[in-house]
């Protein structure tokens, strides 16, 4: 083992390979357009699919095919002109692959945004250039900064329409940096556009020569993909993998965080059994070390009772195990969600019983940190006290939350979990909760206090 | 295989290892949270990958679960042929359902056109009942087409095999929730997040062995909806349909009275990448006539419970 212990990691451990993103919008700011328009330009539109489009752009009475049309899959999407789902696009360029998860932007989809944000390494907002930073802008970056996602591009779109005005673009970035920075987002950065023009998407252009910065692909190309946002491995078991013909016994499951090695002191939790990592499998492949991302299969060196929803973690770095939970959450379901209601816990790899004891705020996605103007969302940004933020506590009657309402809740589970603070580990800190009687998934949840409104 | 890793123009071949980790966790979370969980095996690419996954997810233990094929009674021998010897080598359990069955005994009646994919749903929807299986991996991939662009990893489906685009359950970070009713199934589909191009780049890296007429050969063909058809005991060609013989390959394997031929020179599988990398049209736009019966075809016959 020892020899293994030694081997560098391979560089197809690496998952740079590969960009997840996510976009929302709504019909009028060019979403559709700008996705349509990185799928044409990538020539991931194929000349099938385009002729579709010219031929139901024509059927509509247009006269030049309508990219959104690429993008809008449903009928009932088709029929009402508006994206009301979560659609997963597809395309690649020589240095990347991307999957870009394409949201509605209305309000009544904040779920949907939600939904698309959780797995997304980048979020891409959109704004129209003559309008500024609008409701549904504050709504989009307070999503990506309440879901953590590690990096946010904010594209400053319909720039021909502002005359492809430096100082416009200058002072849109300027509004965008204080209130994202309000919000907590580390990263961002911003880029003028025109998606219907194709200005600067995939192609630099004359018309911005001013702009110095990268094209838009060009950003998605070299964005840095964070692989381990902290050491400490987190690996919740899946499966049992037991083989009788070769007495094999492992643990099979994803290292969801951080990393783990042969030979590493590891502790099995809820139940503190202590052992050592004899040997790791990647897909039938010896490793030396597995990281976060890995599907994996880990090998004890002592003879344990470990089961699905038991976690493995260093035994110096472990989690404790918690029953009572404060968590922001997005409820997802028609079914509101009600103080005293028994759910399903699905956290991890473990699914167990819980009650919601309390729901104690509602959150104003579109205007979380109750400041409508720049100078104020400036002052917000100076301002760290929680009383700045726009937690509905004024109306203490928030009993229940409705499809889409963004609320703090304190659940109480039957048995323990291994959750973290979202804000440290979106894997170990998030948890669906599901109705037990119809198996629908009811609300999103996020342990802690991701946006920093709790205290 | 040294044409394939020089080649600059394909991405970066990292993104294999996440597709497959992915795909990988999807397969083992079906198999701990299902119970009788069933993978259809068809043959054809798809679903050799898929099992190619589901064999790595347990290795070195068996699959845990079986394999089941809706035989429309049209298949091509060569891709029976390696259903039949995939599953001898690893010892797998197959089941079948006979699209011909239920012709011969009046259930089904054959379409006018000859066309038997639509009529494959009844006999997937029976199998399914009659052996109780609660979760089907399918190869289906979102890239495919624009109704399966908004296609959960888990899809629910109603007694019916019934799917509700308004029904979909949200899904989250690596959370995916399988509960459903009794009567109830989920169709799973590990390859979701992958394209044709990523297919075809994980069988070149791990040397997967495929049904030779997805490479190009000498075949007698007729030209139908703009497509090269290869006639067999379904039927074809019609009066006025003449036969030629012409290099193609098939680019999906599925019913040969509605799987066309493309026109191909592409005879091993870095060849068929680079012809995948450089074509214009979609592989089902080359080569499923069913597709483009009408802009909806596909999220009608998936309302109906088809894959």
């Amino acid at each position: 083992m020892t020899v293994l212990l030694d081997a560098p990691v391979e560089k197809d451990t690496q998952v740079a390979g590969l960009l997840r993103l996510a976009t929302a919008g709504s019909v009028d700011d060019g979403k559709s357009t700008l996705v349509g328009r990185l799928l044409y330009d990538t020539k991931s539109v194929l000349a099938d699919q385009f002729e579709a489009v010219e031929r139901h752009s024509r059927d509509r009475g247009l006269e030049q095919a309508d990219l959104a049309l690429l993008t809008d899959g449903l009928r009932s999407e088709r029929e009402q002109g508006i994206t009301i789902d979560v659609a997963y696009r597809y395309f690649a360029t020589p240095r990347r692959r991307f999957i870009l998860a394409d949201t509605p932007g209305h309000v009544q989809y904040t779920r949907n945004m939600v939904t698309g944000a959780s797995t997304a390494e980048l979020a891409v907002i959109l704004v129209d250039a003559r309008k500024g930073l609008a409701e549904q802008t504050r709504r989009h970056t307070a999503v990506s900064a309440l879901l953590r996602v590690p990096r946010v591009l904010l594209a400053v779109n319909k720039m021909d329409l502002v005359g492809f005005d430096k100082d416009r673009f200058a002072e849109i970035e300027a509004d965008f940096a204080a209130y994202a920075g309000a919000l907590g987002v580390e990263h961002f950065q911003a880029l003028p556009v025109s998606a219907l023009r194709g200005d600067n998407v995939v192609e630099p252009s004359a018309d911005l020569a001013w702009f110095d910065g990268p094209t838009l692909l060009e950003f998605l190309e070299n964005v840095p993909v964070e692989t381990e946002r902290r050491p400490d491995g987190r690996f919740p078991v899946q499966y049992v993998i037991r083989d009788q013909a070769t007495d094999y016994r492992g643990y099979a499951g994803t290292v969801v965080s951080g990393h783990l090695e042969v030979g590493d002191p590891v502790v099995v939790l809820p139940s503190g059994q202590r052992s050592t990592i004899a040997g790791i499998d990647l897909l039938g492949r010896a490793a030396g070390r597995a990281v976060a991302g890995q599907a994996a299969t880990l090998l004890l060196a002592d003879e344990l009772d470990v089961s699905r929803g038991d976690l493995i973690a260093p035994a110096d770095a472990a989690p404790a195990a918690v029953q009572d939970v404060v968590a922001t959450v997005c409820h997802l379901s028609e079914r509101p969600l009600h103080v005293g209601d028994r759910v399903l816990l699905k956290h991890t790899t473990r699914t167990v019983k819980a009650i919601v004891k309390e729901i104690s705020a509602k959150l104003d996605i579109s205007d979380p940190l109750g400041a409508g103007s720049a100078a104020q969302t400036a002052a917000a940004a100076d301002a760290a006290e929680a009383d700045e933020f726009n937690w509905d506590d004024a109306a203490p009657a928030a009993h229940s939350l409705n499809a889409n309402d963004i609320g703090r809740v304190v659940l109480r589970t039957a048995s323990p979990i291994l959750l973290e603070p979202y804000a440290a580990d979106r894997e170990t800190g998030s948890f669906l909760l599901i109705d037990p009687a119809s198996g629908d998934t009811l609300t999103a949840g996020m342990s802690g206090d991701p946006l920093g409104v709790f205290e | 295989m040294s044409t394939l890793t020089h080649d600059e123009s394909a991405p970066s071949r990292t993104h294999l290892r996440t597709l497959e980790a992915e795909a990988v966790h999807i397969i083992r979370e079906v198999a701990a949270e299902f119970e009788r969980p069933v993978l259809l095996f068809s043959g054809g690419k798809d679903s050799i990958v898929m099992l190619h996954l589901a064999l790595k997810a347990f290795a070195p233990a068996p699959l845990p679960f079986g394999l089941l094929h809706v035989d429309t009674g049209h298949n091509f021998p060569e891709v029976l042929a390696i259903r039949d010897r995939t599953v001898a080598e690893h010892g797998l359990r197959l089941h079948v359902a006979h699209v011909q069955d239920y012709i011969d005994d009046g259930r089904l009646v054959e379409r006018s056109d000859g066309t038997r994919n639509p009529l494959q749903t009844v006999p997937l929807l029976d199998a399914i009942g009659a052996n109780k299986f609660d979760a089907v991996f399918g190869g289906g991939r979102r890239d495919e087409e624009k109704a399966r662009a908004k296609e959960r990893v888990f899809s629910l489906r109603d007694d019916f095999g019934q799917w509700d685009p308004k029904r979909q359950r949200p899904e989250l970070w690596r959370l995916y929730n399988g509960r459903h009713r009794p009567g109830e199934h989920v169709r799973v589909f590990p390859l979701s997040n992958w394209t044709e191009l990523d297919v075809w780049q994980y069988i070149a890296e791990q040397r997967i062995e495929l049904p030779e007429i997805y490479f190009a050969h000498e075949r007698e063909v007729f030209a139908r909806g703009g497509m090269w058809l290869a006639p067999g005991e379904w039927g074809g060609p019609r009066a006025g349909e003449t036969l030629q013989s012409r290099l193609v390959r098939y680019r999906t394997v599925g019913d040969m009275s509605c799987t066309g031929a493309v026109d191909s020179e592409a005879a091993d599988i870095a060849a068929v990448i680079e012809e995948i990398t450089a074509s214009r049209i979609t592989e089902r736009g080359a080569s499923r006539a069913d597709d483009k019966l009408s802009e909806a075809a596909m999220e009608d016959r998936k309302k109906e419970g088809y894959f």
